[in-house]
């Protein structure tokens, strides 16, 4: 029998494995930032060890960075302490370093990519659940908590147990103006938050081929929020024209080696996954959540659901708790919501295209007089490239704030938070209670869905937009 | 790590599906650089509300949390197992935890049964009706009890036997993985020259 594409990924990086046992895995790239990592190199400290391979190792700072003045020291201390101490950390142990005001700063997970240093056929992992994305290349990426933080920092390595396989066949194409992100929505919503537990998933079918790097990389980012160990797609042409010539992609006789071997990582025609799931792309629509968990989305052109349209009893109080806490009454059409802010940005949505596509719907159009239209690029590549096109300029224009590169609103760690009561249409990942603040609210929505909502002040999608 | 074998203490019943790592622990509380302290950021969100179960002083010394399916879902913050271990939680009992969650539970030494959802609901019941009432964790075992007589509920849970054994003996994973350090250098011998480095 044949192997799918995860099963030989894993193979190739297992060092050691006994029976009744977990794997012994190699890790090709570990990547780290501020707030996951003090406790994993103290630990390092107190039991006098090293970093096993700092030259595998890579760190730069995202979660706690104001997207403002970040020339400037930052104003809370408590955030300024946990950057420091990465500083001190990256530091005193050998590893490579992009901080704050460095030009390859930026979210961890848009980083590794743009540097070329996210490759085919890897182990890739870091302290950060969205760790997925770099599945997008056909690796094997996935979050690992802290205390395994300190054992890959201090052996290259990790135990883990071999997940099941999982294919996620996606046929037909996606109809104009409908992206990756509405395809993962309607994933998640299909097979609920639990859906893909145990399982490393391979996306397949003509949909995701069609994707862009950019996109693959939105679909994989999710695979965390539907359960999933992790996400990865087959690399093809798409895959290796992205990486070509970016600074640290393998060069001259390296790349013809690198090539040939990524062109053997493809599932065999006669290997069998443990479960298999198959979703038409042609009848997919902009997608939106209209609860506190990425599973409780919707098509745009919906209403909010009742307690009672579940059969399940976990569902209906779920629902009923949810929609108390979104401020939501059952039966509203979804593009009557009022949104007071928009984000533009994160791990999920925060690269070059996507600034693009926000930019292409927003040319000519002004953001509605009460929202809020916030637009931060992934990272300072990003944000560079964004103006080297004239994009800042359109966003500004529109009555968009543009900004520097971090986290952001994704996740209500730094400055750039919903107030109690705010209501947001936001590229990132999650809508779970607080996640963007404090009593804040979210609906999770895709980048054109997310311009469009800007301009018209509710739920909408580029075709609710007058022409300019 | 402290080695695990039995544990018995109060009861939570915490009546909620999708219990994501932002409710246990919202990110504004993840700035120490140490692992003591997060108790004040437990849950802190749904502290607020007076009826929430652990501003009722029943469960004051709480130490087994029962939660509804699809517990720690969300962010791989390990902040949330420390933040449910510095209140003085032992044991969280659901009847599916996140794959990120589970792992880190193990590493850190909290113990996640995952029971039956059908026990899940009969702990509820049973605590409702013995309000602060005591659940013993058996991991030699891999039992659940609580109460005595026709009213007792006592069920098998589920754990790796990998994770099991760590916690019965209390080791220390990097210690584990360094006696292999013969087995990495191998490896480390024959990955090819194309693959990326940072430095």
């Amino acid at each position: 029998m044949g192997k799918t594409l995860s099963e030989k990924v894993w193979d190739e990086h297992v060092v050691r494995s006994a029976a009744g046992e977990p794997d012994l895995l190699f890790i090709d790239l570990h990547l780290i930032h501020e707030v996951t990592s003090p406790q994993a190199f103290d630990g390092l400290r107190l039991a006098n060890r090293t970093v096993r391979r700092p030259d595998l190792t890579l760190a730069t700072e995202d979660h706690n960075v104001p997207t403002v003045d970040w020339d400037k020291p930052i104003a809370d201390p408590v955030s300024r302490t946990q950057v420091e101490t990465l500083r001190k950390n990256a530091a005193d142990f050998g590893v490579r370093l992009h901080p704050l005001g460095d030009v390859e700063q930026g979210i961890v997970h848009v980083v590794g990519p743009q540097l070329g240093l996210t490759q085919p056929g890897m182990t890739i992992v870091c302290g950060d659940s969205h760790t997925s994305t770099h599945g997008a290349f056909g690796a094997i990426a996935f979050g690992i908590g802290t205390s395994e933080v300190e054992h890959v920092l201090a052996t290259q390595t990790l135990t883990q147990a071999r997940p099941k396989t999982m294919a996620v066949t996606v046929n037909g194409s996606l109809p104009e103006g409908v992206t990756a992100k509405d395809l993962v929505l309607t994933l998640i919503t299909h097979t609920g938050t639990g859906g893909g537990q145990g399982y490393i998933v391979e996306y397949r079918g003509q949909a995701i081929e069609e994707l862009s790097m950019e996109g693959r990389m939105t679909v994989c980012n999710m695979s965390i929020e539907w359960g999933a160990k992790a996400g990865l797609i087959a690399p093809d042409q798409t895959t290796f024209d992205y990486i070509e010539g970016k600074p640290e992609a393998p060069k001259g006789a390296d790349w013809d080696a690198a090539v040939a071997h990524w062109k053997t990582l493809r599932t065999d025609d006669d290997a069998v996954f443990d479960r298999e799931i198959e979703l038409d792309a042609s009848t997919m629509s902009p997608f939106v959540t209209w609860g506190t968990n990425p599973g409780q989305g919707a098509p745009l052109g919906a209403s909010v659901p009742s307690p009672d349209d579940f059969d399940e009893p976990n569902d209906k109080v779920a629902t009923e708790k949810a929609l108390q806490y979104m401020g939501l009454e059952a039966g509203t059409p979804l593009r009557e919501v009022k949104v007071d802010t928009v984000f533009v940005g994160s791990c999920t949505n925060g690269r070059i295209e996507d600034l693009r596509l926000a930019a292409s719907i927003l040319e000519g159009r002004r953001v509605a007089a009460d929202t809020r239209l916030l637009v931060v690029p992934g990272s300072v590549r990003v944000r560079l490239q964004a103006e080297a096109e004239g994009l800042d300029q359109v966003f500004l224009a529109a009555g968009a704030e543009w900004r520097g590169a971090g986290c952001s609103m994704c996740l209500g760690m730094n400055p750039d938070q919903l107030a109690p009561g705010e209501r947001s249409a936001s590229t990132s990942n999650r809508n779970f209670e607080g996640r963007q603040g404090k009593g804040g609210r979210t609906h999770l929505v895709s980048v054109p869905v997310a311009a469009a909502t800007a301009v018209r002040g509710t739920l909408s999608s580029p075709a609710d937009l007058q022409e300019v | 790590m402290d080695a695990f074998t039995t544990h018995t203490g109060v009861g939570v019943p915490l009546r909620r599906s999708n219990v994501d790592t932002d409710q246990i622990i919202p990110a504004v509380y993840l700035k120490r650089v140490t692992r003591t302290g997060f108790e004040d950021g437990l849950f802190a969100a749904w502290r607020n509300d007076p009826d929430f179960v652990l501003n009722d002083p029943t469960y004051a010394t709480g130490s087994v949390l029962v939660a509804g399916p699809d517990f720690g879902t969300g962010s791989s913050r390990e902040h949330a197992v420390w933040a449910l271990q510095n209140h003085g939680f032992r044991v969280v009992i659901s009847s599916r935890f996140a794959d990120i969650f589970r792992g880190n539970s193990g590493k850190a030494g909290l113990l996640a049964a995952q029971v039956d959802e059908k026990v899940v609901q009969r702990l509820w019941d049973w605590l409702d009706d013995n309000p602060g009432g005591e659940i013993t964790v058996d991991l030699e075992s891999r039992t659940v009890r609580a109460g005595y007589g026709e009213d007792a509920v006592e069920d098998s849970f589920d754990i790796d036997d990998y994770t099991r054994w760590r916690l019965l003996q209390g080791l220390d994973d990097i210690g584990i993985t360094l006696g292999h350090d013969d087995a990495i250098t191998d490896f480390e011998a024959t990955r090819p020259s194309w693959k990326p480095v940072t430095l």
